[in-house]
């Protein structure tokens, strides 16, 4: 995985809670293989009509943000269902960044697991970045807010803002080295045996589940 | 020894390694693999790993099955490949499936607790995030990605940071007709659909403790919708009950020494929580969504919320929101909301206690809008079949359908139109769940089956007696 250190990059602002992962991936969509690219399918039923036509309304369509890497939106973001394919459409599009106030649990892994920043700013921080953004996009038709966001400072940086955000430490660890959880697993196989042998003897009850009601046909 | 809380007790059981980080390395009892954890078994694929403990990992297909026959002709053939791929790969790995045509398939939350291959106690997870359920048998259950699957597969572990924990006491008796869903909608409109992220959630009270396993398993299944890591009852002699002679279960002895430690899985009297709720079950009536959230939920009886009186200006803007999408006026009574078709299934309500619960209301009853009926797993079929709940529900005009995740997701083309607004008993209302557009409102099956008779949003408890009805036809 790209180690993430720091990002200067466009930032499109989604003034929206509770945006959850039916919304940013509708379940359709899943079956697809990943070769296919899964930044088509971002927001898809908020950027294209039932037509399959991109809605011109909708700030995401604009060319302007077509190389966006960083994404603020409001509490909840990623909320719901566990599907990986809801970052798979954000890492796709170009984004490895989210700041919100709060995000989904599972999400939040299934982020660092990509390599995407799930940085947690207060309320009133999301805000002020939201409106920060909407004022520049409200005074041009080209410009797109740019912010840079330091994973090793946990600092967001804005026209005149400093903005200190949140991340798990061992999530930062991870994302700043580019770690990948099953190498660093795998150097500890003798640790998971050791456990395993003293499992089998302490809750034998979970470690072999057996078929009683074949076993009582075959008898 | 310290004083420890029933999630305590499990997690420390389950600890490899704690790394220097402060992240635990867990050993996991079960895991579950559908349809969707193709990305996973490709990963493992793209390393050349093979899975390391594949008698610990089930399948089950149930997020893109057909419900309308067992045909697979009846899927697109995309659908039939994520079918296909999912018997390819257990296959492959010598994993148990459940498959399309088993007797024992269903939908995997509603097939681990019947299987008892959920059991107290144990680490369970699957790559759907209602995995919470599997708690309702005092289990840590959780959903995870696709990237910790494949971790799971690889390596029968997962590295997890210890959530926080909260625990939510509810006390009293419900009144008549209220549910576990009900229970559930109410406590995440009271404290928020985010309130318990990233708290492992533990139920108790008296009016838990009166739940029945079904009831346990829909309250821990929606622990997910308030952002819970997991939801769990600790087990008690009727989690034993539940589990006696259940397939997978241990037997004779095996099960009764097994019995006697889940029966220490308790929270110690001196255990301290995070964070702690009380709830009244007197507070509690029919509750159904009126939003695009679970937190937008109301009891049946009120009307639709006004943004104007939003406690501030973000909340009123999301209400409006949802308002909008929802196609609904503030201040409208729920229950003069039309309904265009009704859905009973999923791994919230789709037990037998819940096709039991909806069938009663529509015993001599006939519906005046469409909807179906998709049992949680073949084996509720069967048995919700030989006690003729599915003659009731033909004769009141529904679909009896095959088990599978159907409409509650719309992965196997069971979808609502774009507009249509459906009384449902799933989990998520979100925007598009059900469809592009679709319109979902979710409540107990009793509520919508009542819905399906009157055509609108209806308390259940309100409907004129089946006699008097039949009267009036006369």
């Amino acid at each position: 995985m790209t180690p993430f250190k720091q990002l200067e990059a466009k930032c499109f602002p989604l003034d929206a809670a509770n945006v959850d992962t039916d919304q940013l991936i509708p379940a359709r969509f899943m079956q697809e293989s990943r070769s296919v690219g899964y930044g088509q399918f971002l927001l898809h039923d908020l950027r294209f009509d039932s037509n399959n036509i991109a809605i011109e309304a909708v700030m995401l369509n604009q060319t302007r943000f077509a190389d966006a890497s960083i994404m603020v939106a409001k509490r909840n973001f990623g909320a719901g269902s566990s599907r990986e394919a809801a970052v798979y459409a954000l890492v796709d599009y170009g984004f490895r960044c989210v700041i919100a106030p709060s995000f989904g649990d599972i999400f939040s892994s299934n982020a660092v697991n990509n390599g995407l920043l799930p940085a947690i700013v207060t309320e009133s921080d999301a805000q002020k970045l939201i409106e920060h953004c909407d004022n520049l996009l409200a005074n041009s038709t080209t410009d797109a807010p740019i912010i840079s966001v330091n994973l090793e400072e946990q600092i967001i940086r804005c026209a005149d803002m400093s903005i200190p955000f949140e991340v798990t430490s061992a999530w930062r660890t991870k994302l700043l080295n580019g770690w990948d959880d099953i190498e660093l697993t795998q150097v500890r196989s003798k640790s998971i045996e050791h456990f395993y042998l003293n499992y089998q003897l302490s809750s034998p009850w979970a470690v072999e589940p057996k078929d009683n009601n074949i076993l009582a046909v075959t008898r | 020894m310290s004083q420890q809380t029933f999630f305590d007790k499990i997690w420390q059981a389950h600890e490899v390694e704690v790394a220097d980080d402060g992240q635990s390395l867990m050993w996991v009892d079960r895991h579950f693999v559908h349809e969707g954890s193709f990305h996973a078994f490709n990963k493992l694929k793209a390393r050349n790993l093979p899975v390391s403990h594949p008698e610990l990992t089930f399948g089950v297909a149930d997020h893109y099955v057909p419900t309308r026959s067992r045909s697979l002709s009846d899927l697109p053939l995309k659908s039939q490949n994520m079918i296909q791929m999912l018997s390819d790969n257990a296959h492959e790995h010598g994993i148990k499936l459940f498959d399309l045509h088993d007797a024992r398939q269903g939908i995997v939350h509603v097939v681990g607790p019947e299987l008892g291959l959920t059991l107290p106690g144990t680490f369970i997870v699957c790559g759907d995030s209602h995995t919470s359920t599997h708690g309702g048998l005092g289990a840590l259950a959780f959903g995870i990605g696709a990237s910790e699957v494949a971790h799971v597969l690889a390596t029968q572990t997962l590295w997890q940071t210890k959530p926080k924990q909260m625990r939510i006491t509810i006390d009293g008796e419900l009144a008549e007709g209220v549910t576990a869903k009900d229970i559930a909608l109410h406590w995440i409109a009271l404290l928020g659909a985010d309130s318990a992220r990233g708290h492992a959630i533990e139920y108790a009270g008296s009016t838990v403790s009166a739940l029945s396993i079904e009831g346990r398993l829909t309250l821990c299944n929606l622990s997910i919708e308030a952002g819970g890591r997991c939801g769990m009852v600790a087990p008690d002699e009727k989690t034993l009950n539940y589990l006696q002679g259940k397939a997978f279960a241990p037997c004779g002895t095996d099960f009764i020494q097994a019995g006697q430690h889940w029966l220490t899985l308790v929270t110690d009297t001196e255990a301290t929580f995070d964070r702690e709720v009380h709830i009244s079950a007197a507070d509690i009536g029919p509750t159904v969504t009126w939003g695009v959230s679970p937190e937008e939920a109301i009891s049946v009886n009120s009307l639709i919320p006004d943004p104007t009186q939003a406690a501030h200006s973000a909340k009123a803007q999301q209400w409006t929101n949802s308002l909008n999408y929802m196609g609904l006026t503030a201040g409208q009574s729920l229950q003069d909301v039309l309904i265009d078709r009704v859905f009973i299934g999923s791994c919230t309500n789709a037990r037998l206690e819940d096709l039991r619960s909806a069938a009663q209301v529509l015993q001599g009853r006939k519906c005046v809008i469409p909807g179906i009926v998709s049992p949680g797993s073949s084996s509720v079929k069967a048995l919700a079949e030989a006690e003729g709940l599915d003659s009731i529900f033909i004769n009141a005009g529904l679909e009896w359908h095959e088990a599978g995740c159907s409409m509650c997701v719309g992965m196997n083309g069971d979808l609502i139109g774009p507009g249509e607004r459906c009384a449902s008993s799933t989990n998520r209302n979100f925007k598009g769940r059900q469809g592009p557009g679709a319109r979902t409102h979710l409540m107990s099956p009793a509520m919508v089956a009542a819905a399906a008779v009157t055509g609108r949003i209806t308390d259940f408890r309100q409907l004129p007696q089946v006699d008097v009805i039949q009267e009036t036809a006369l």
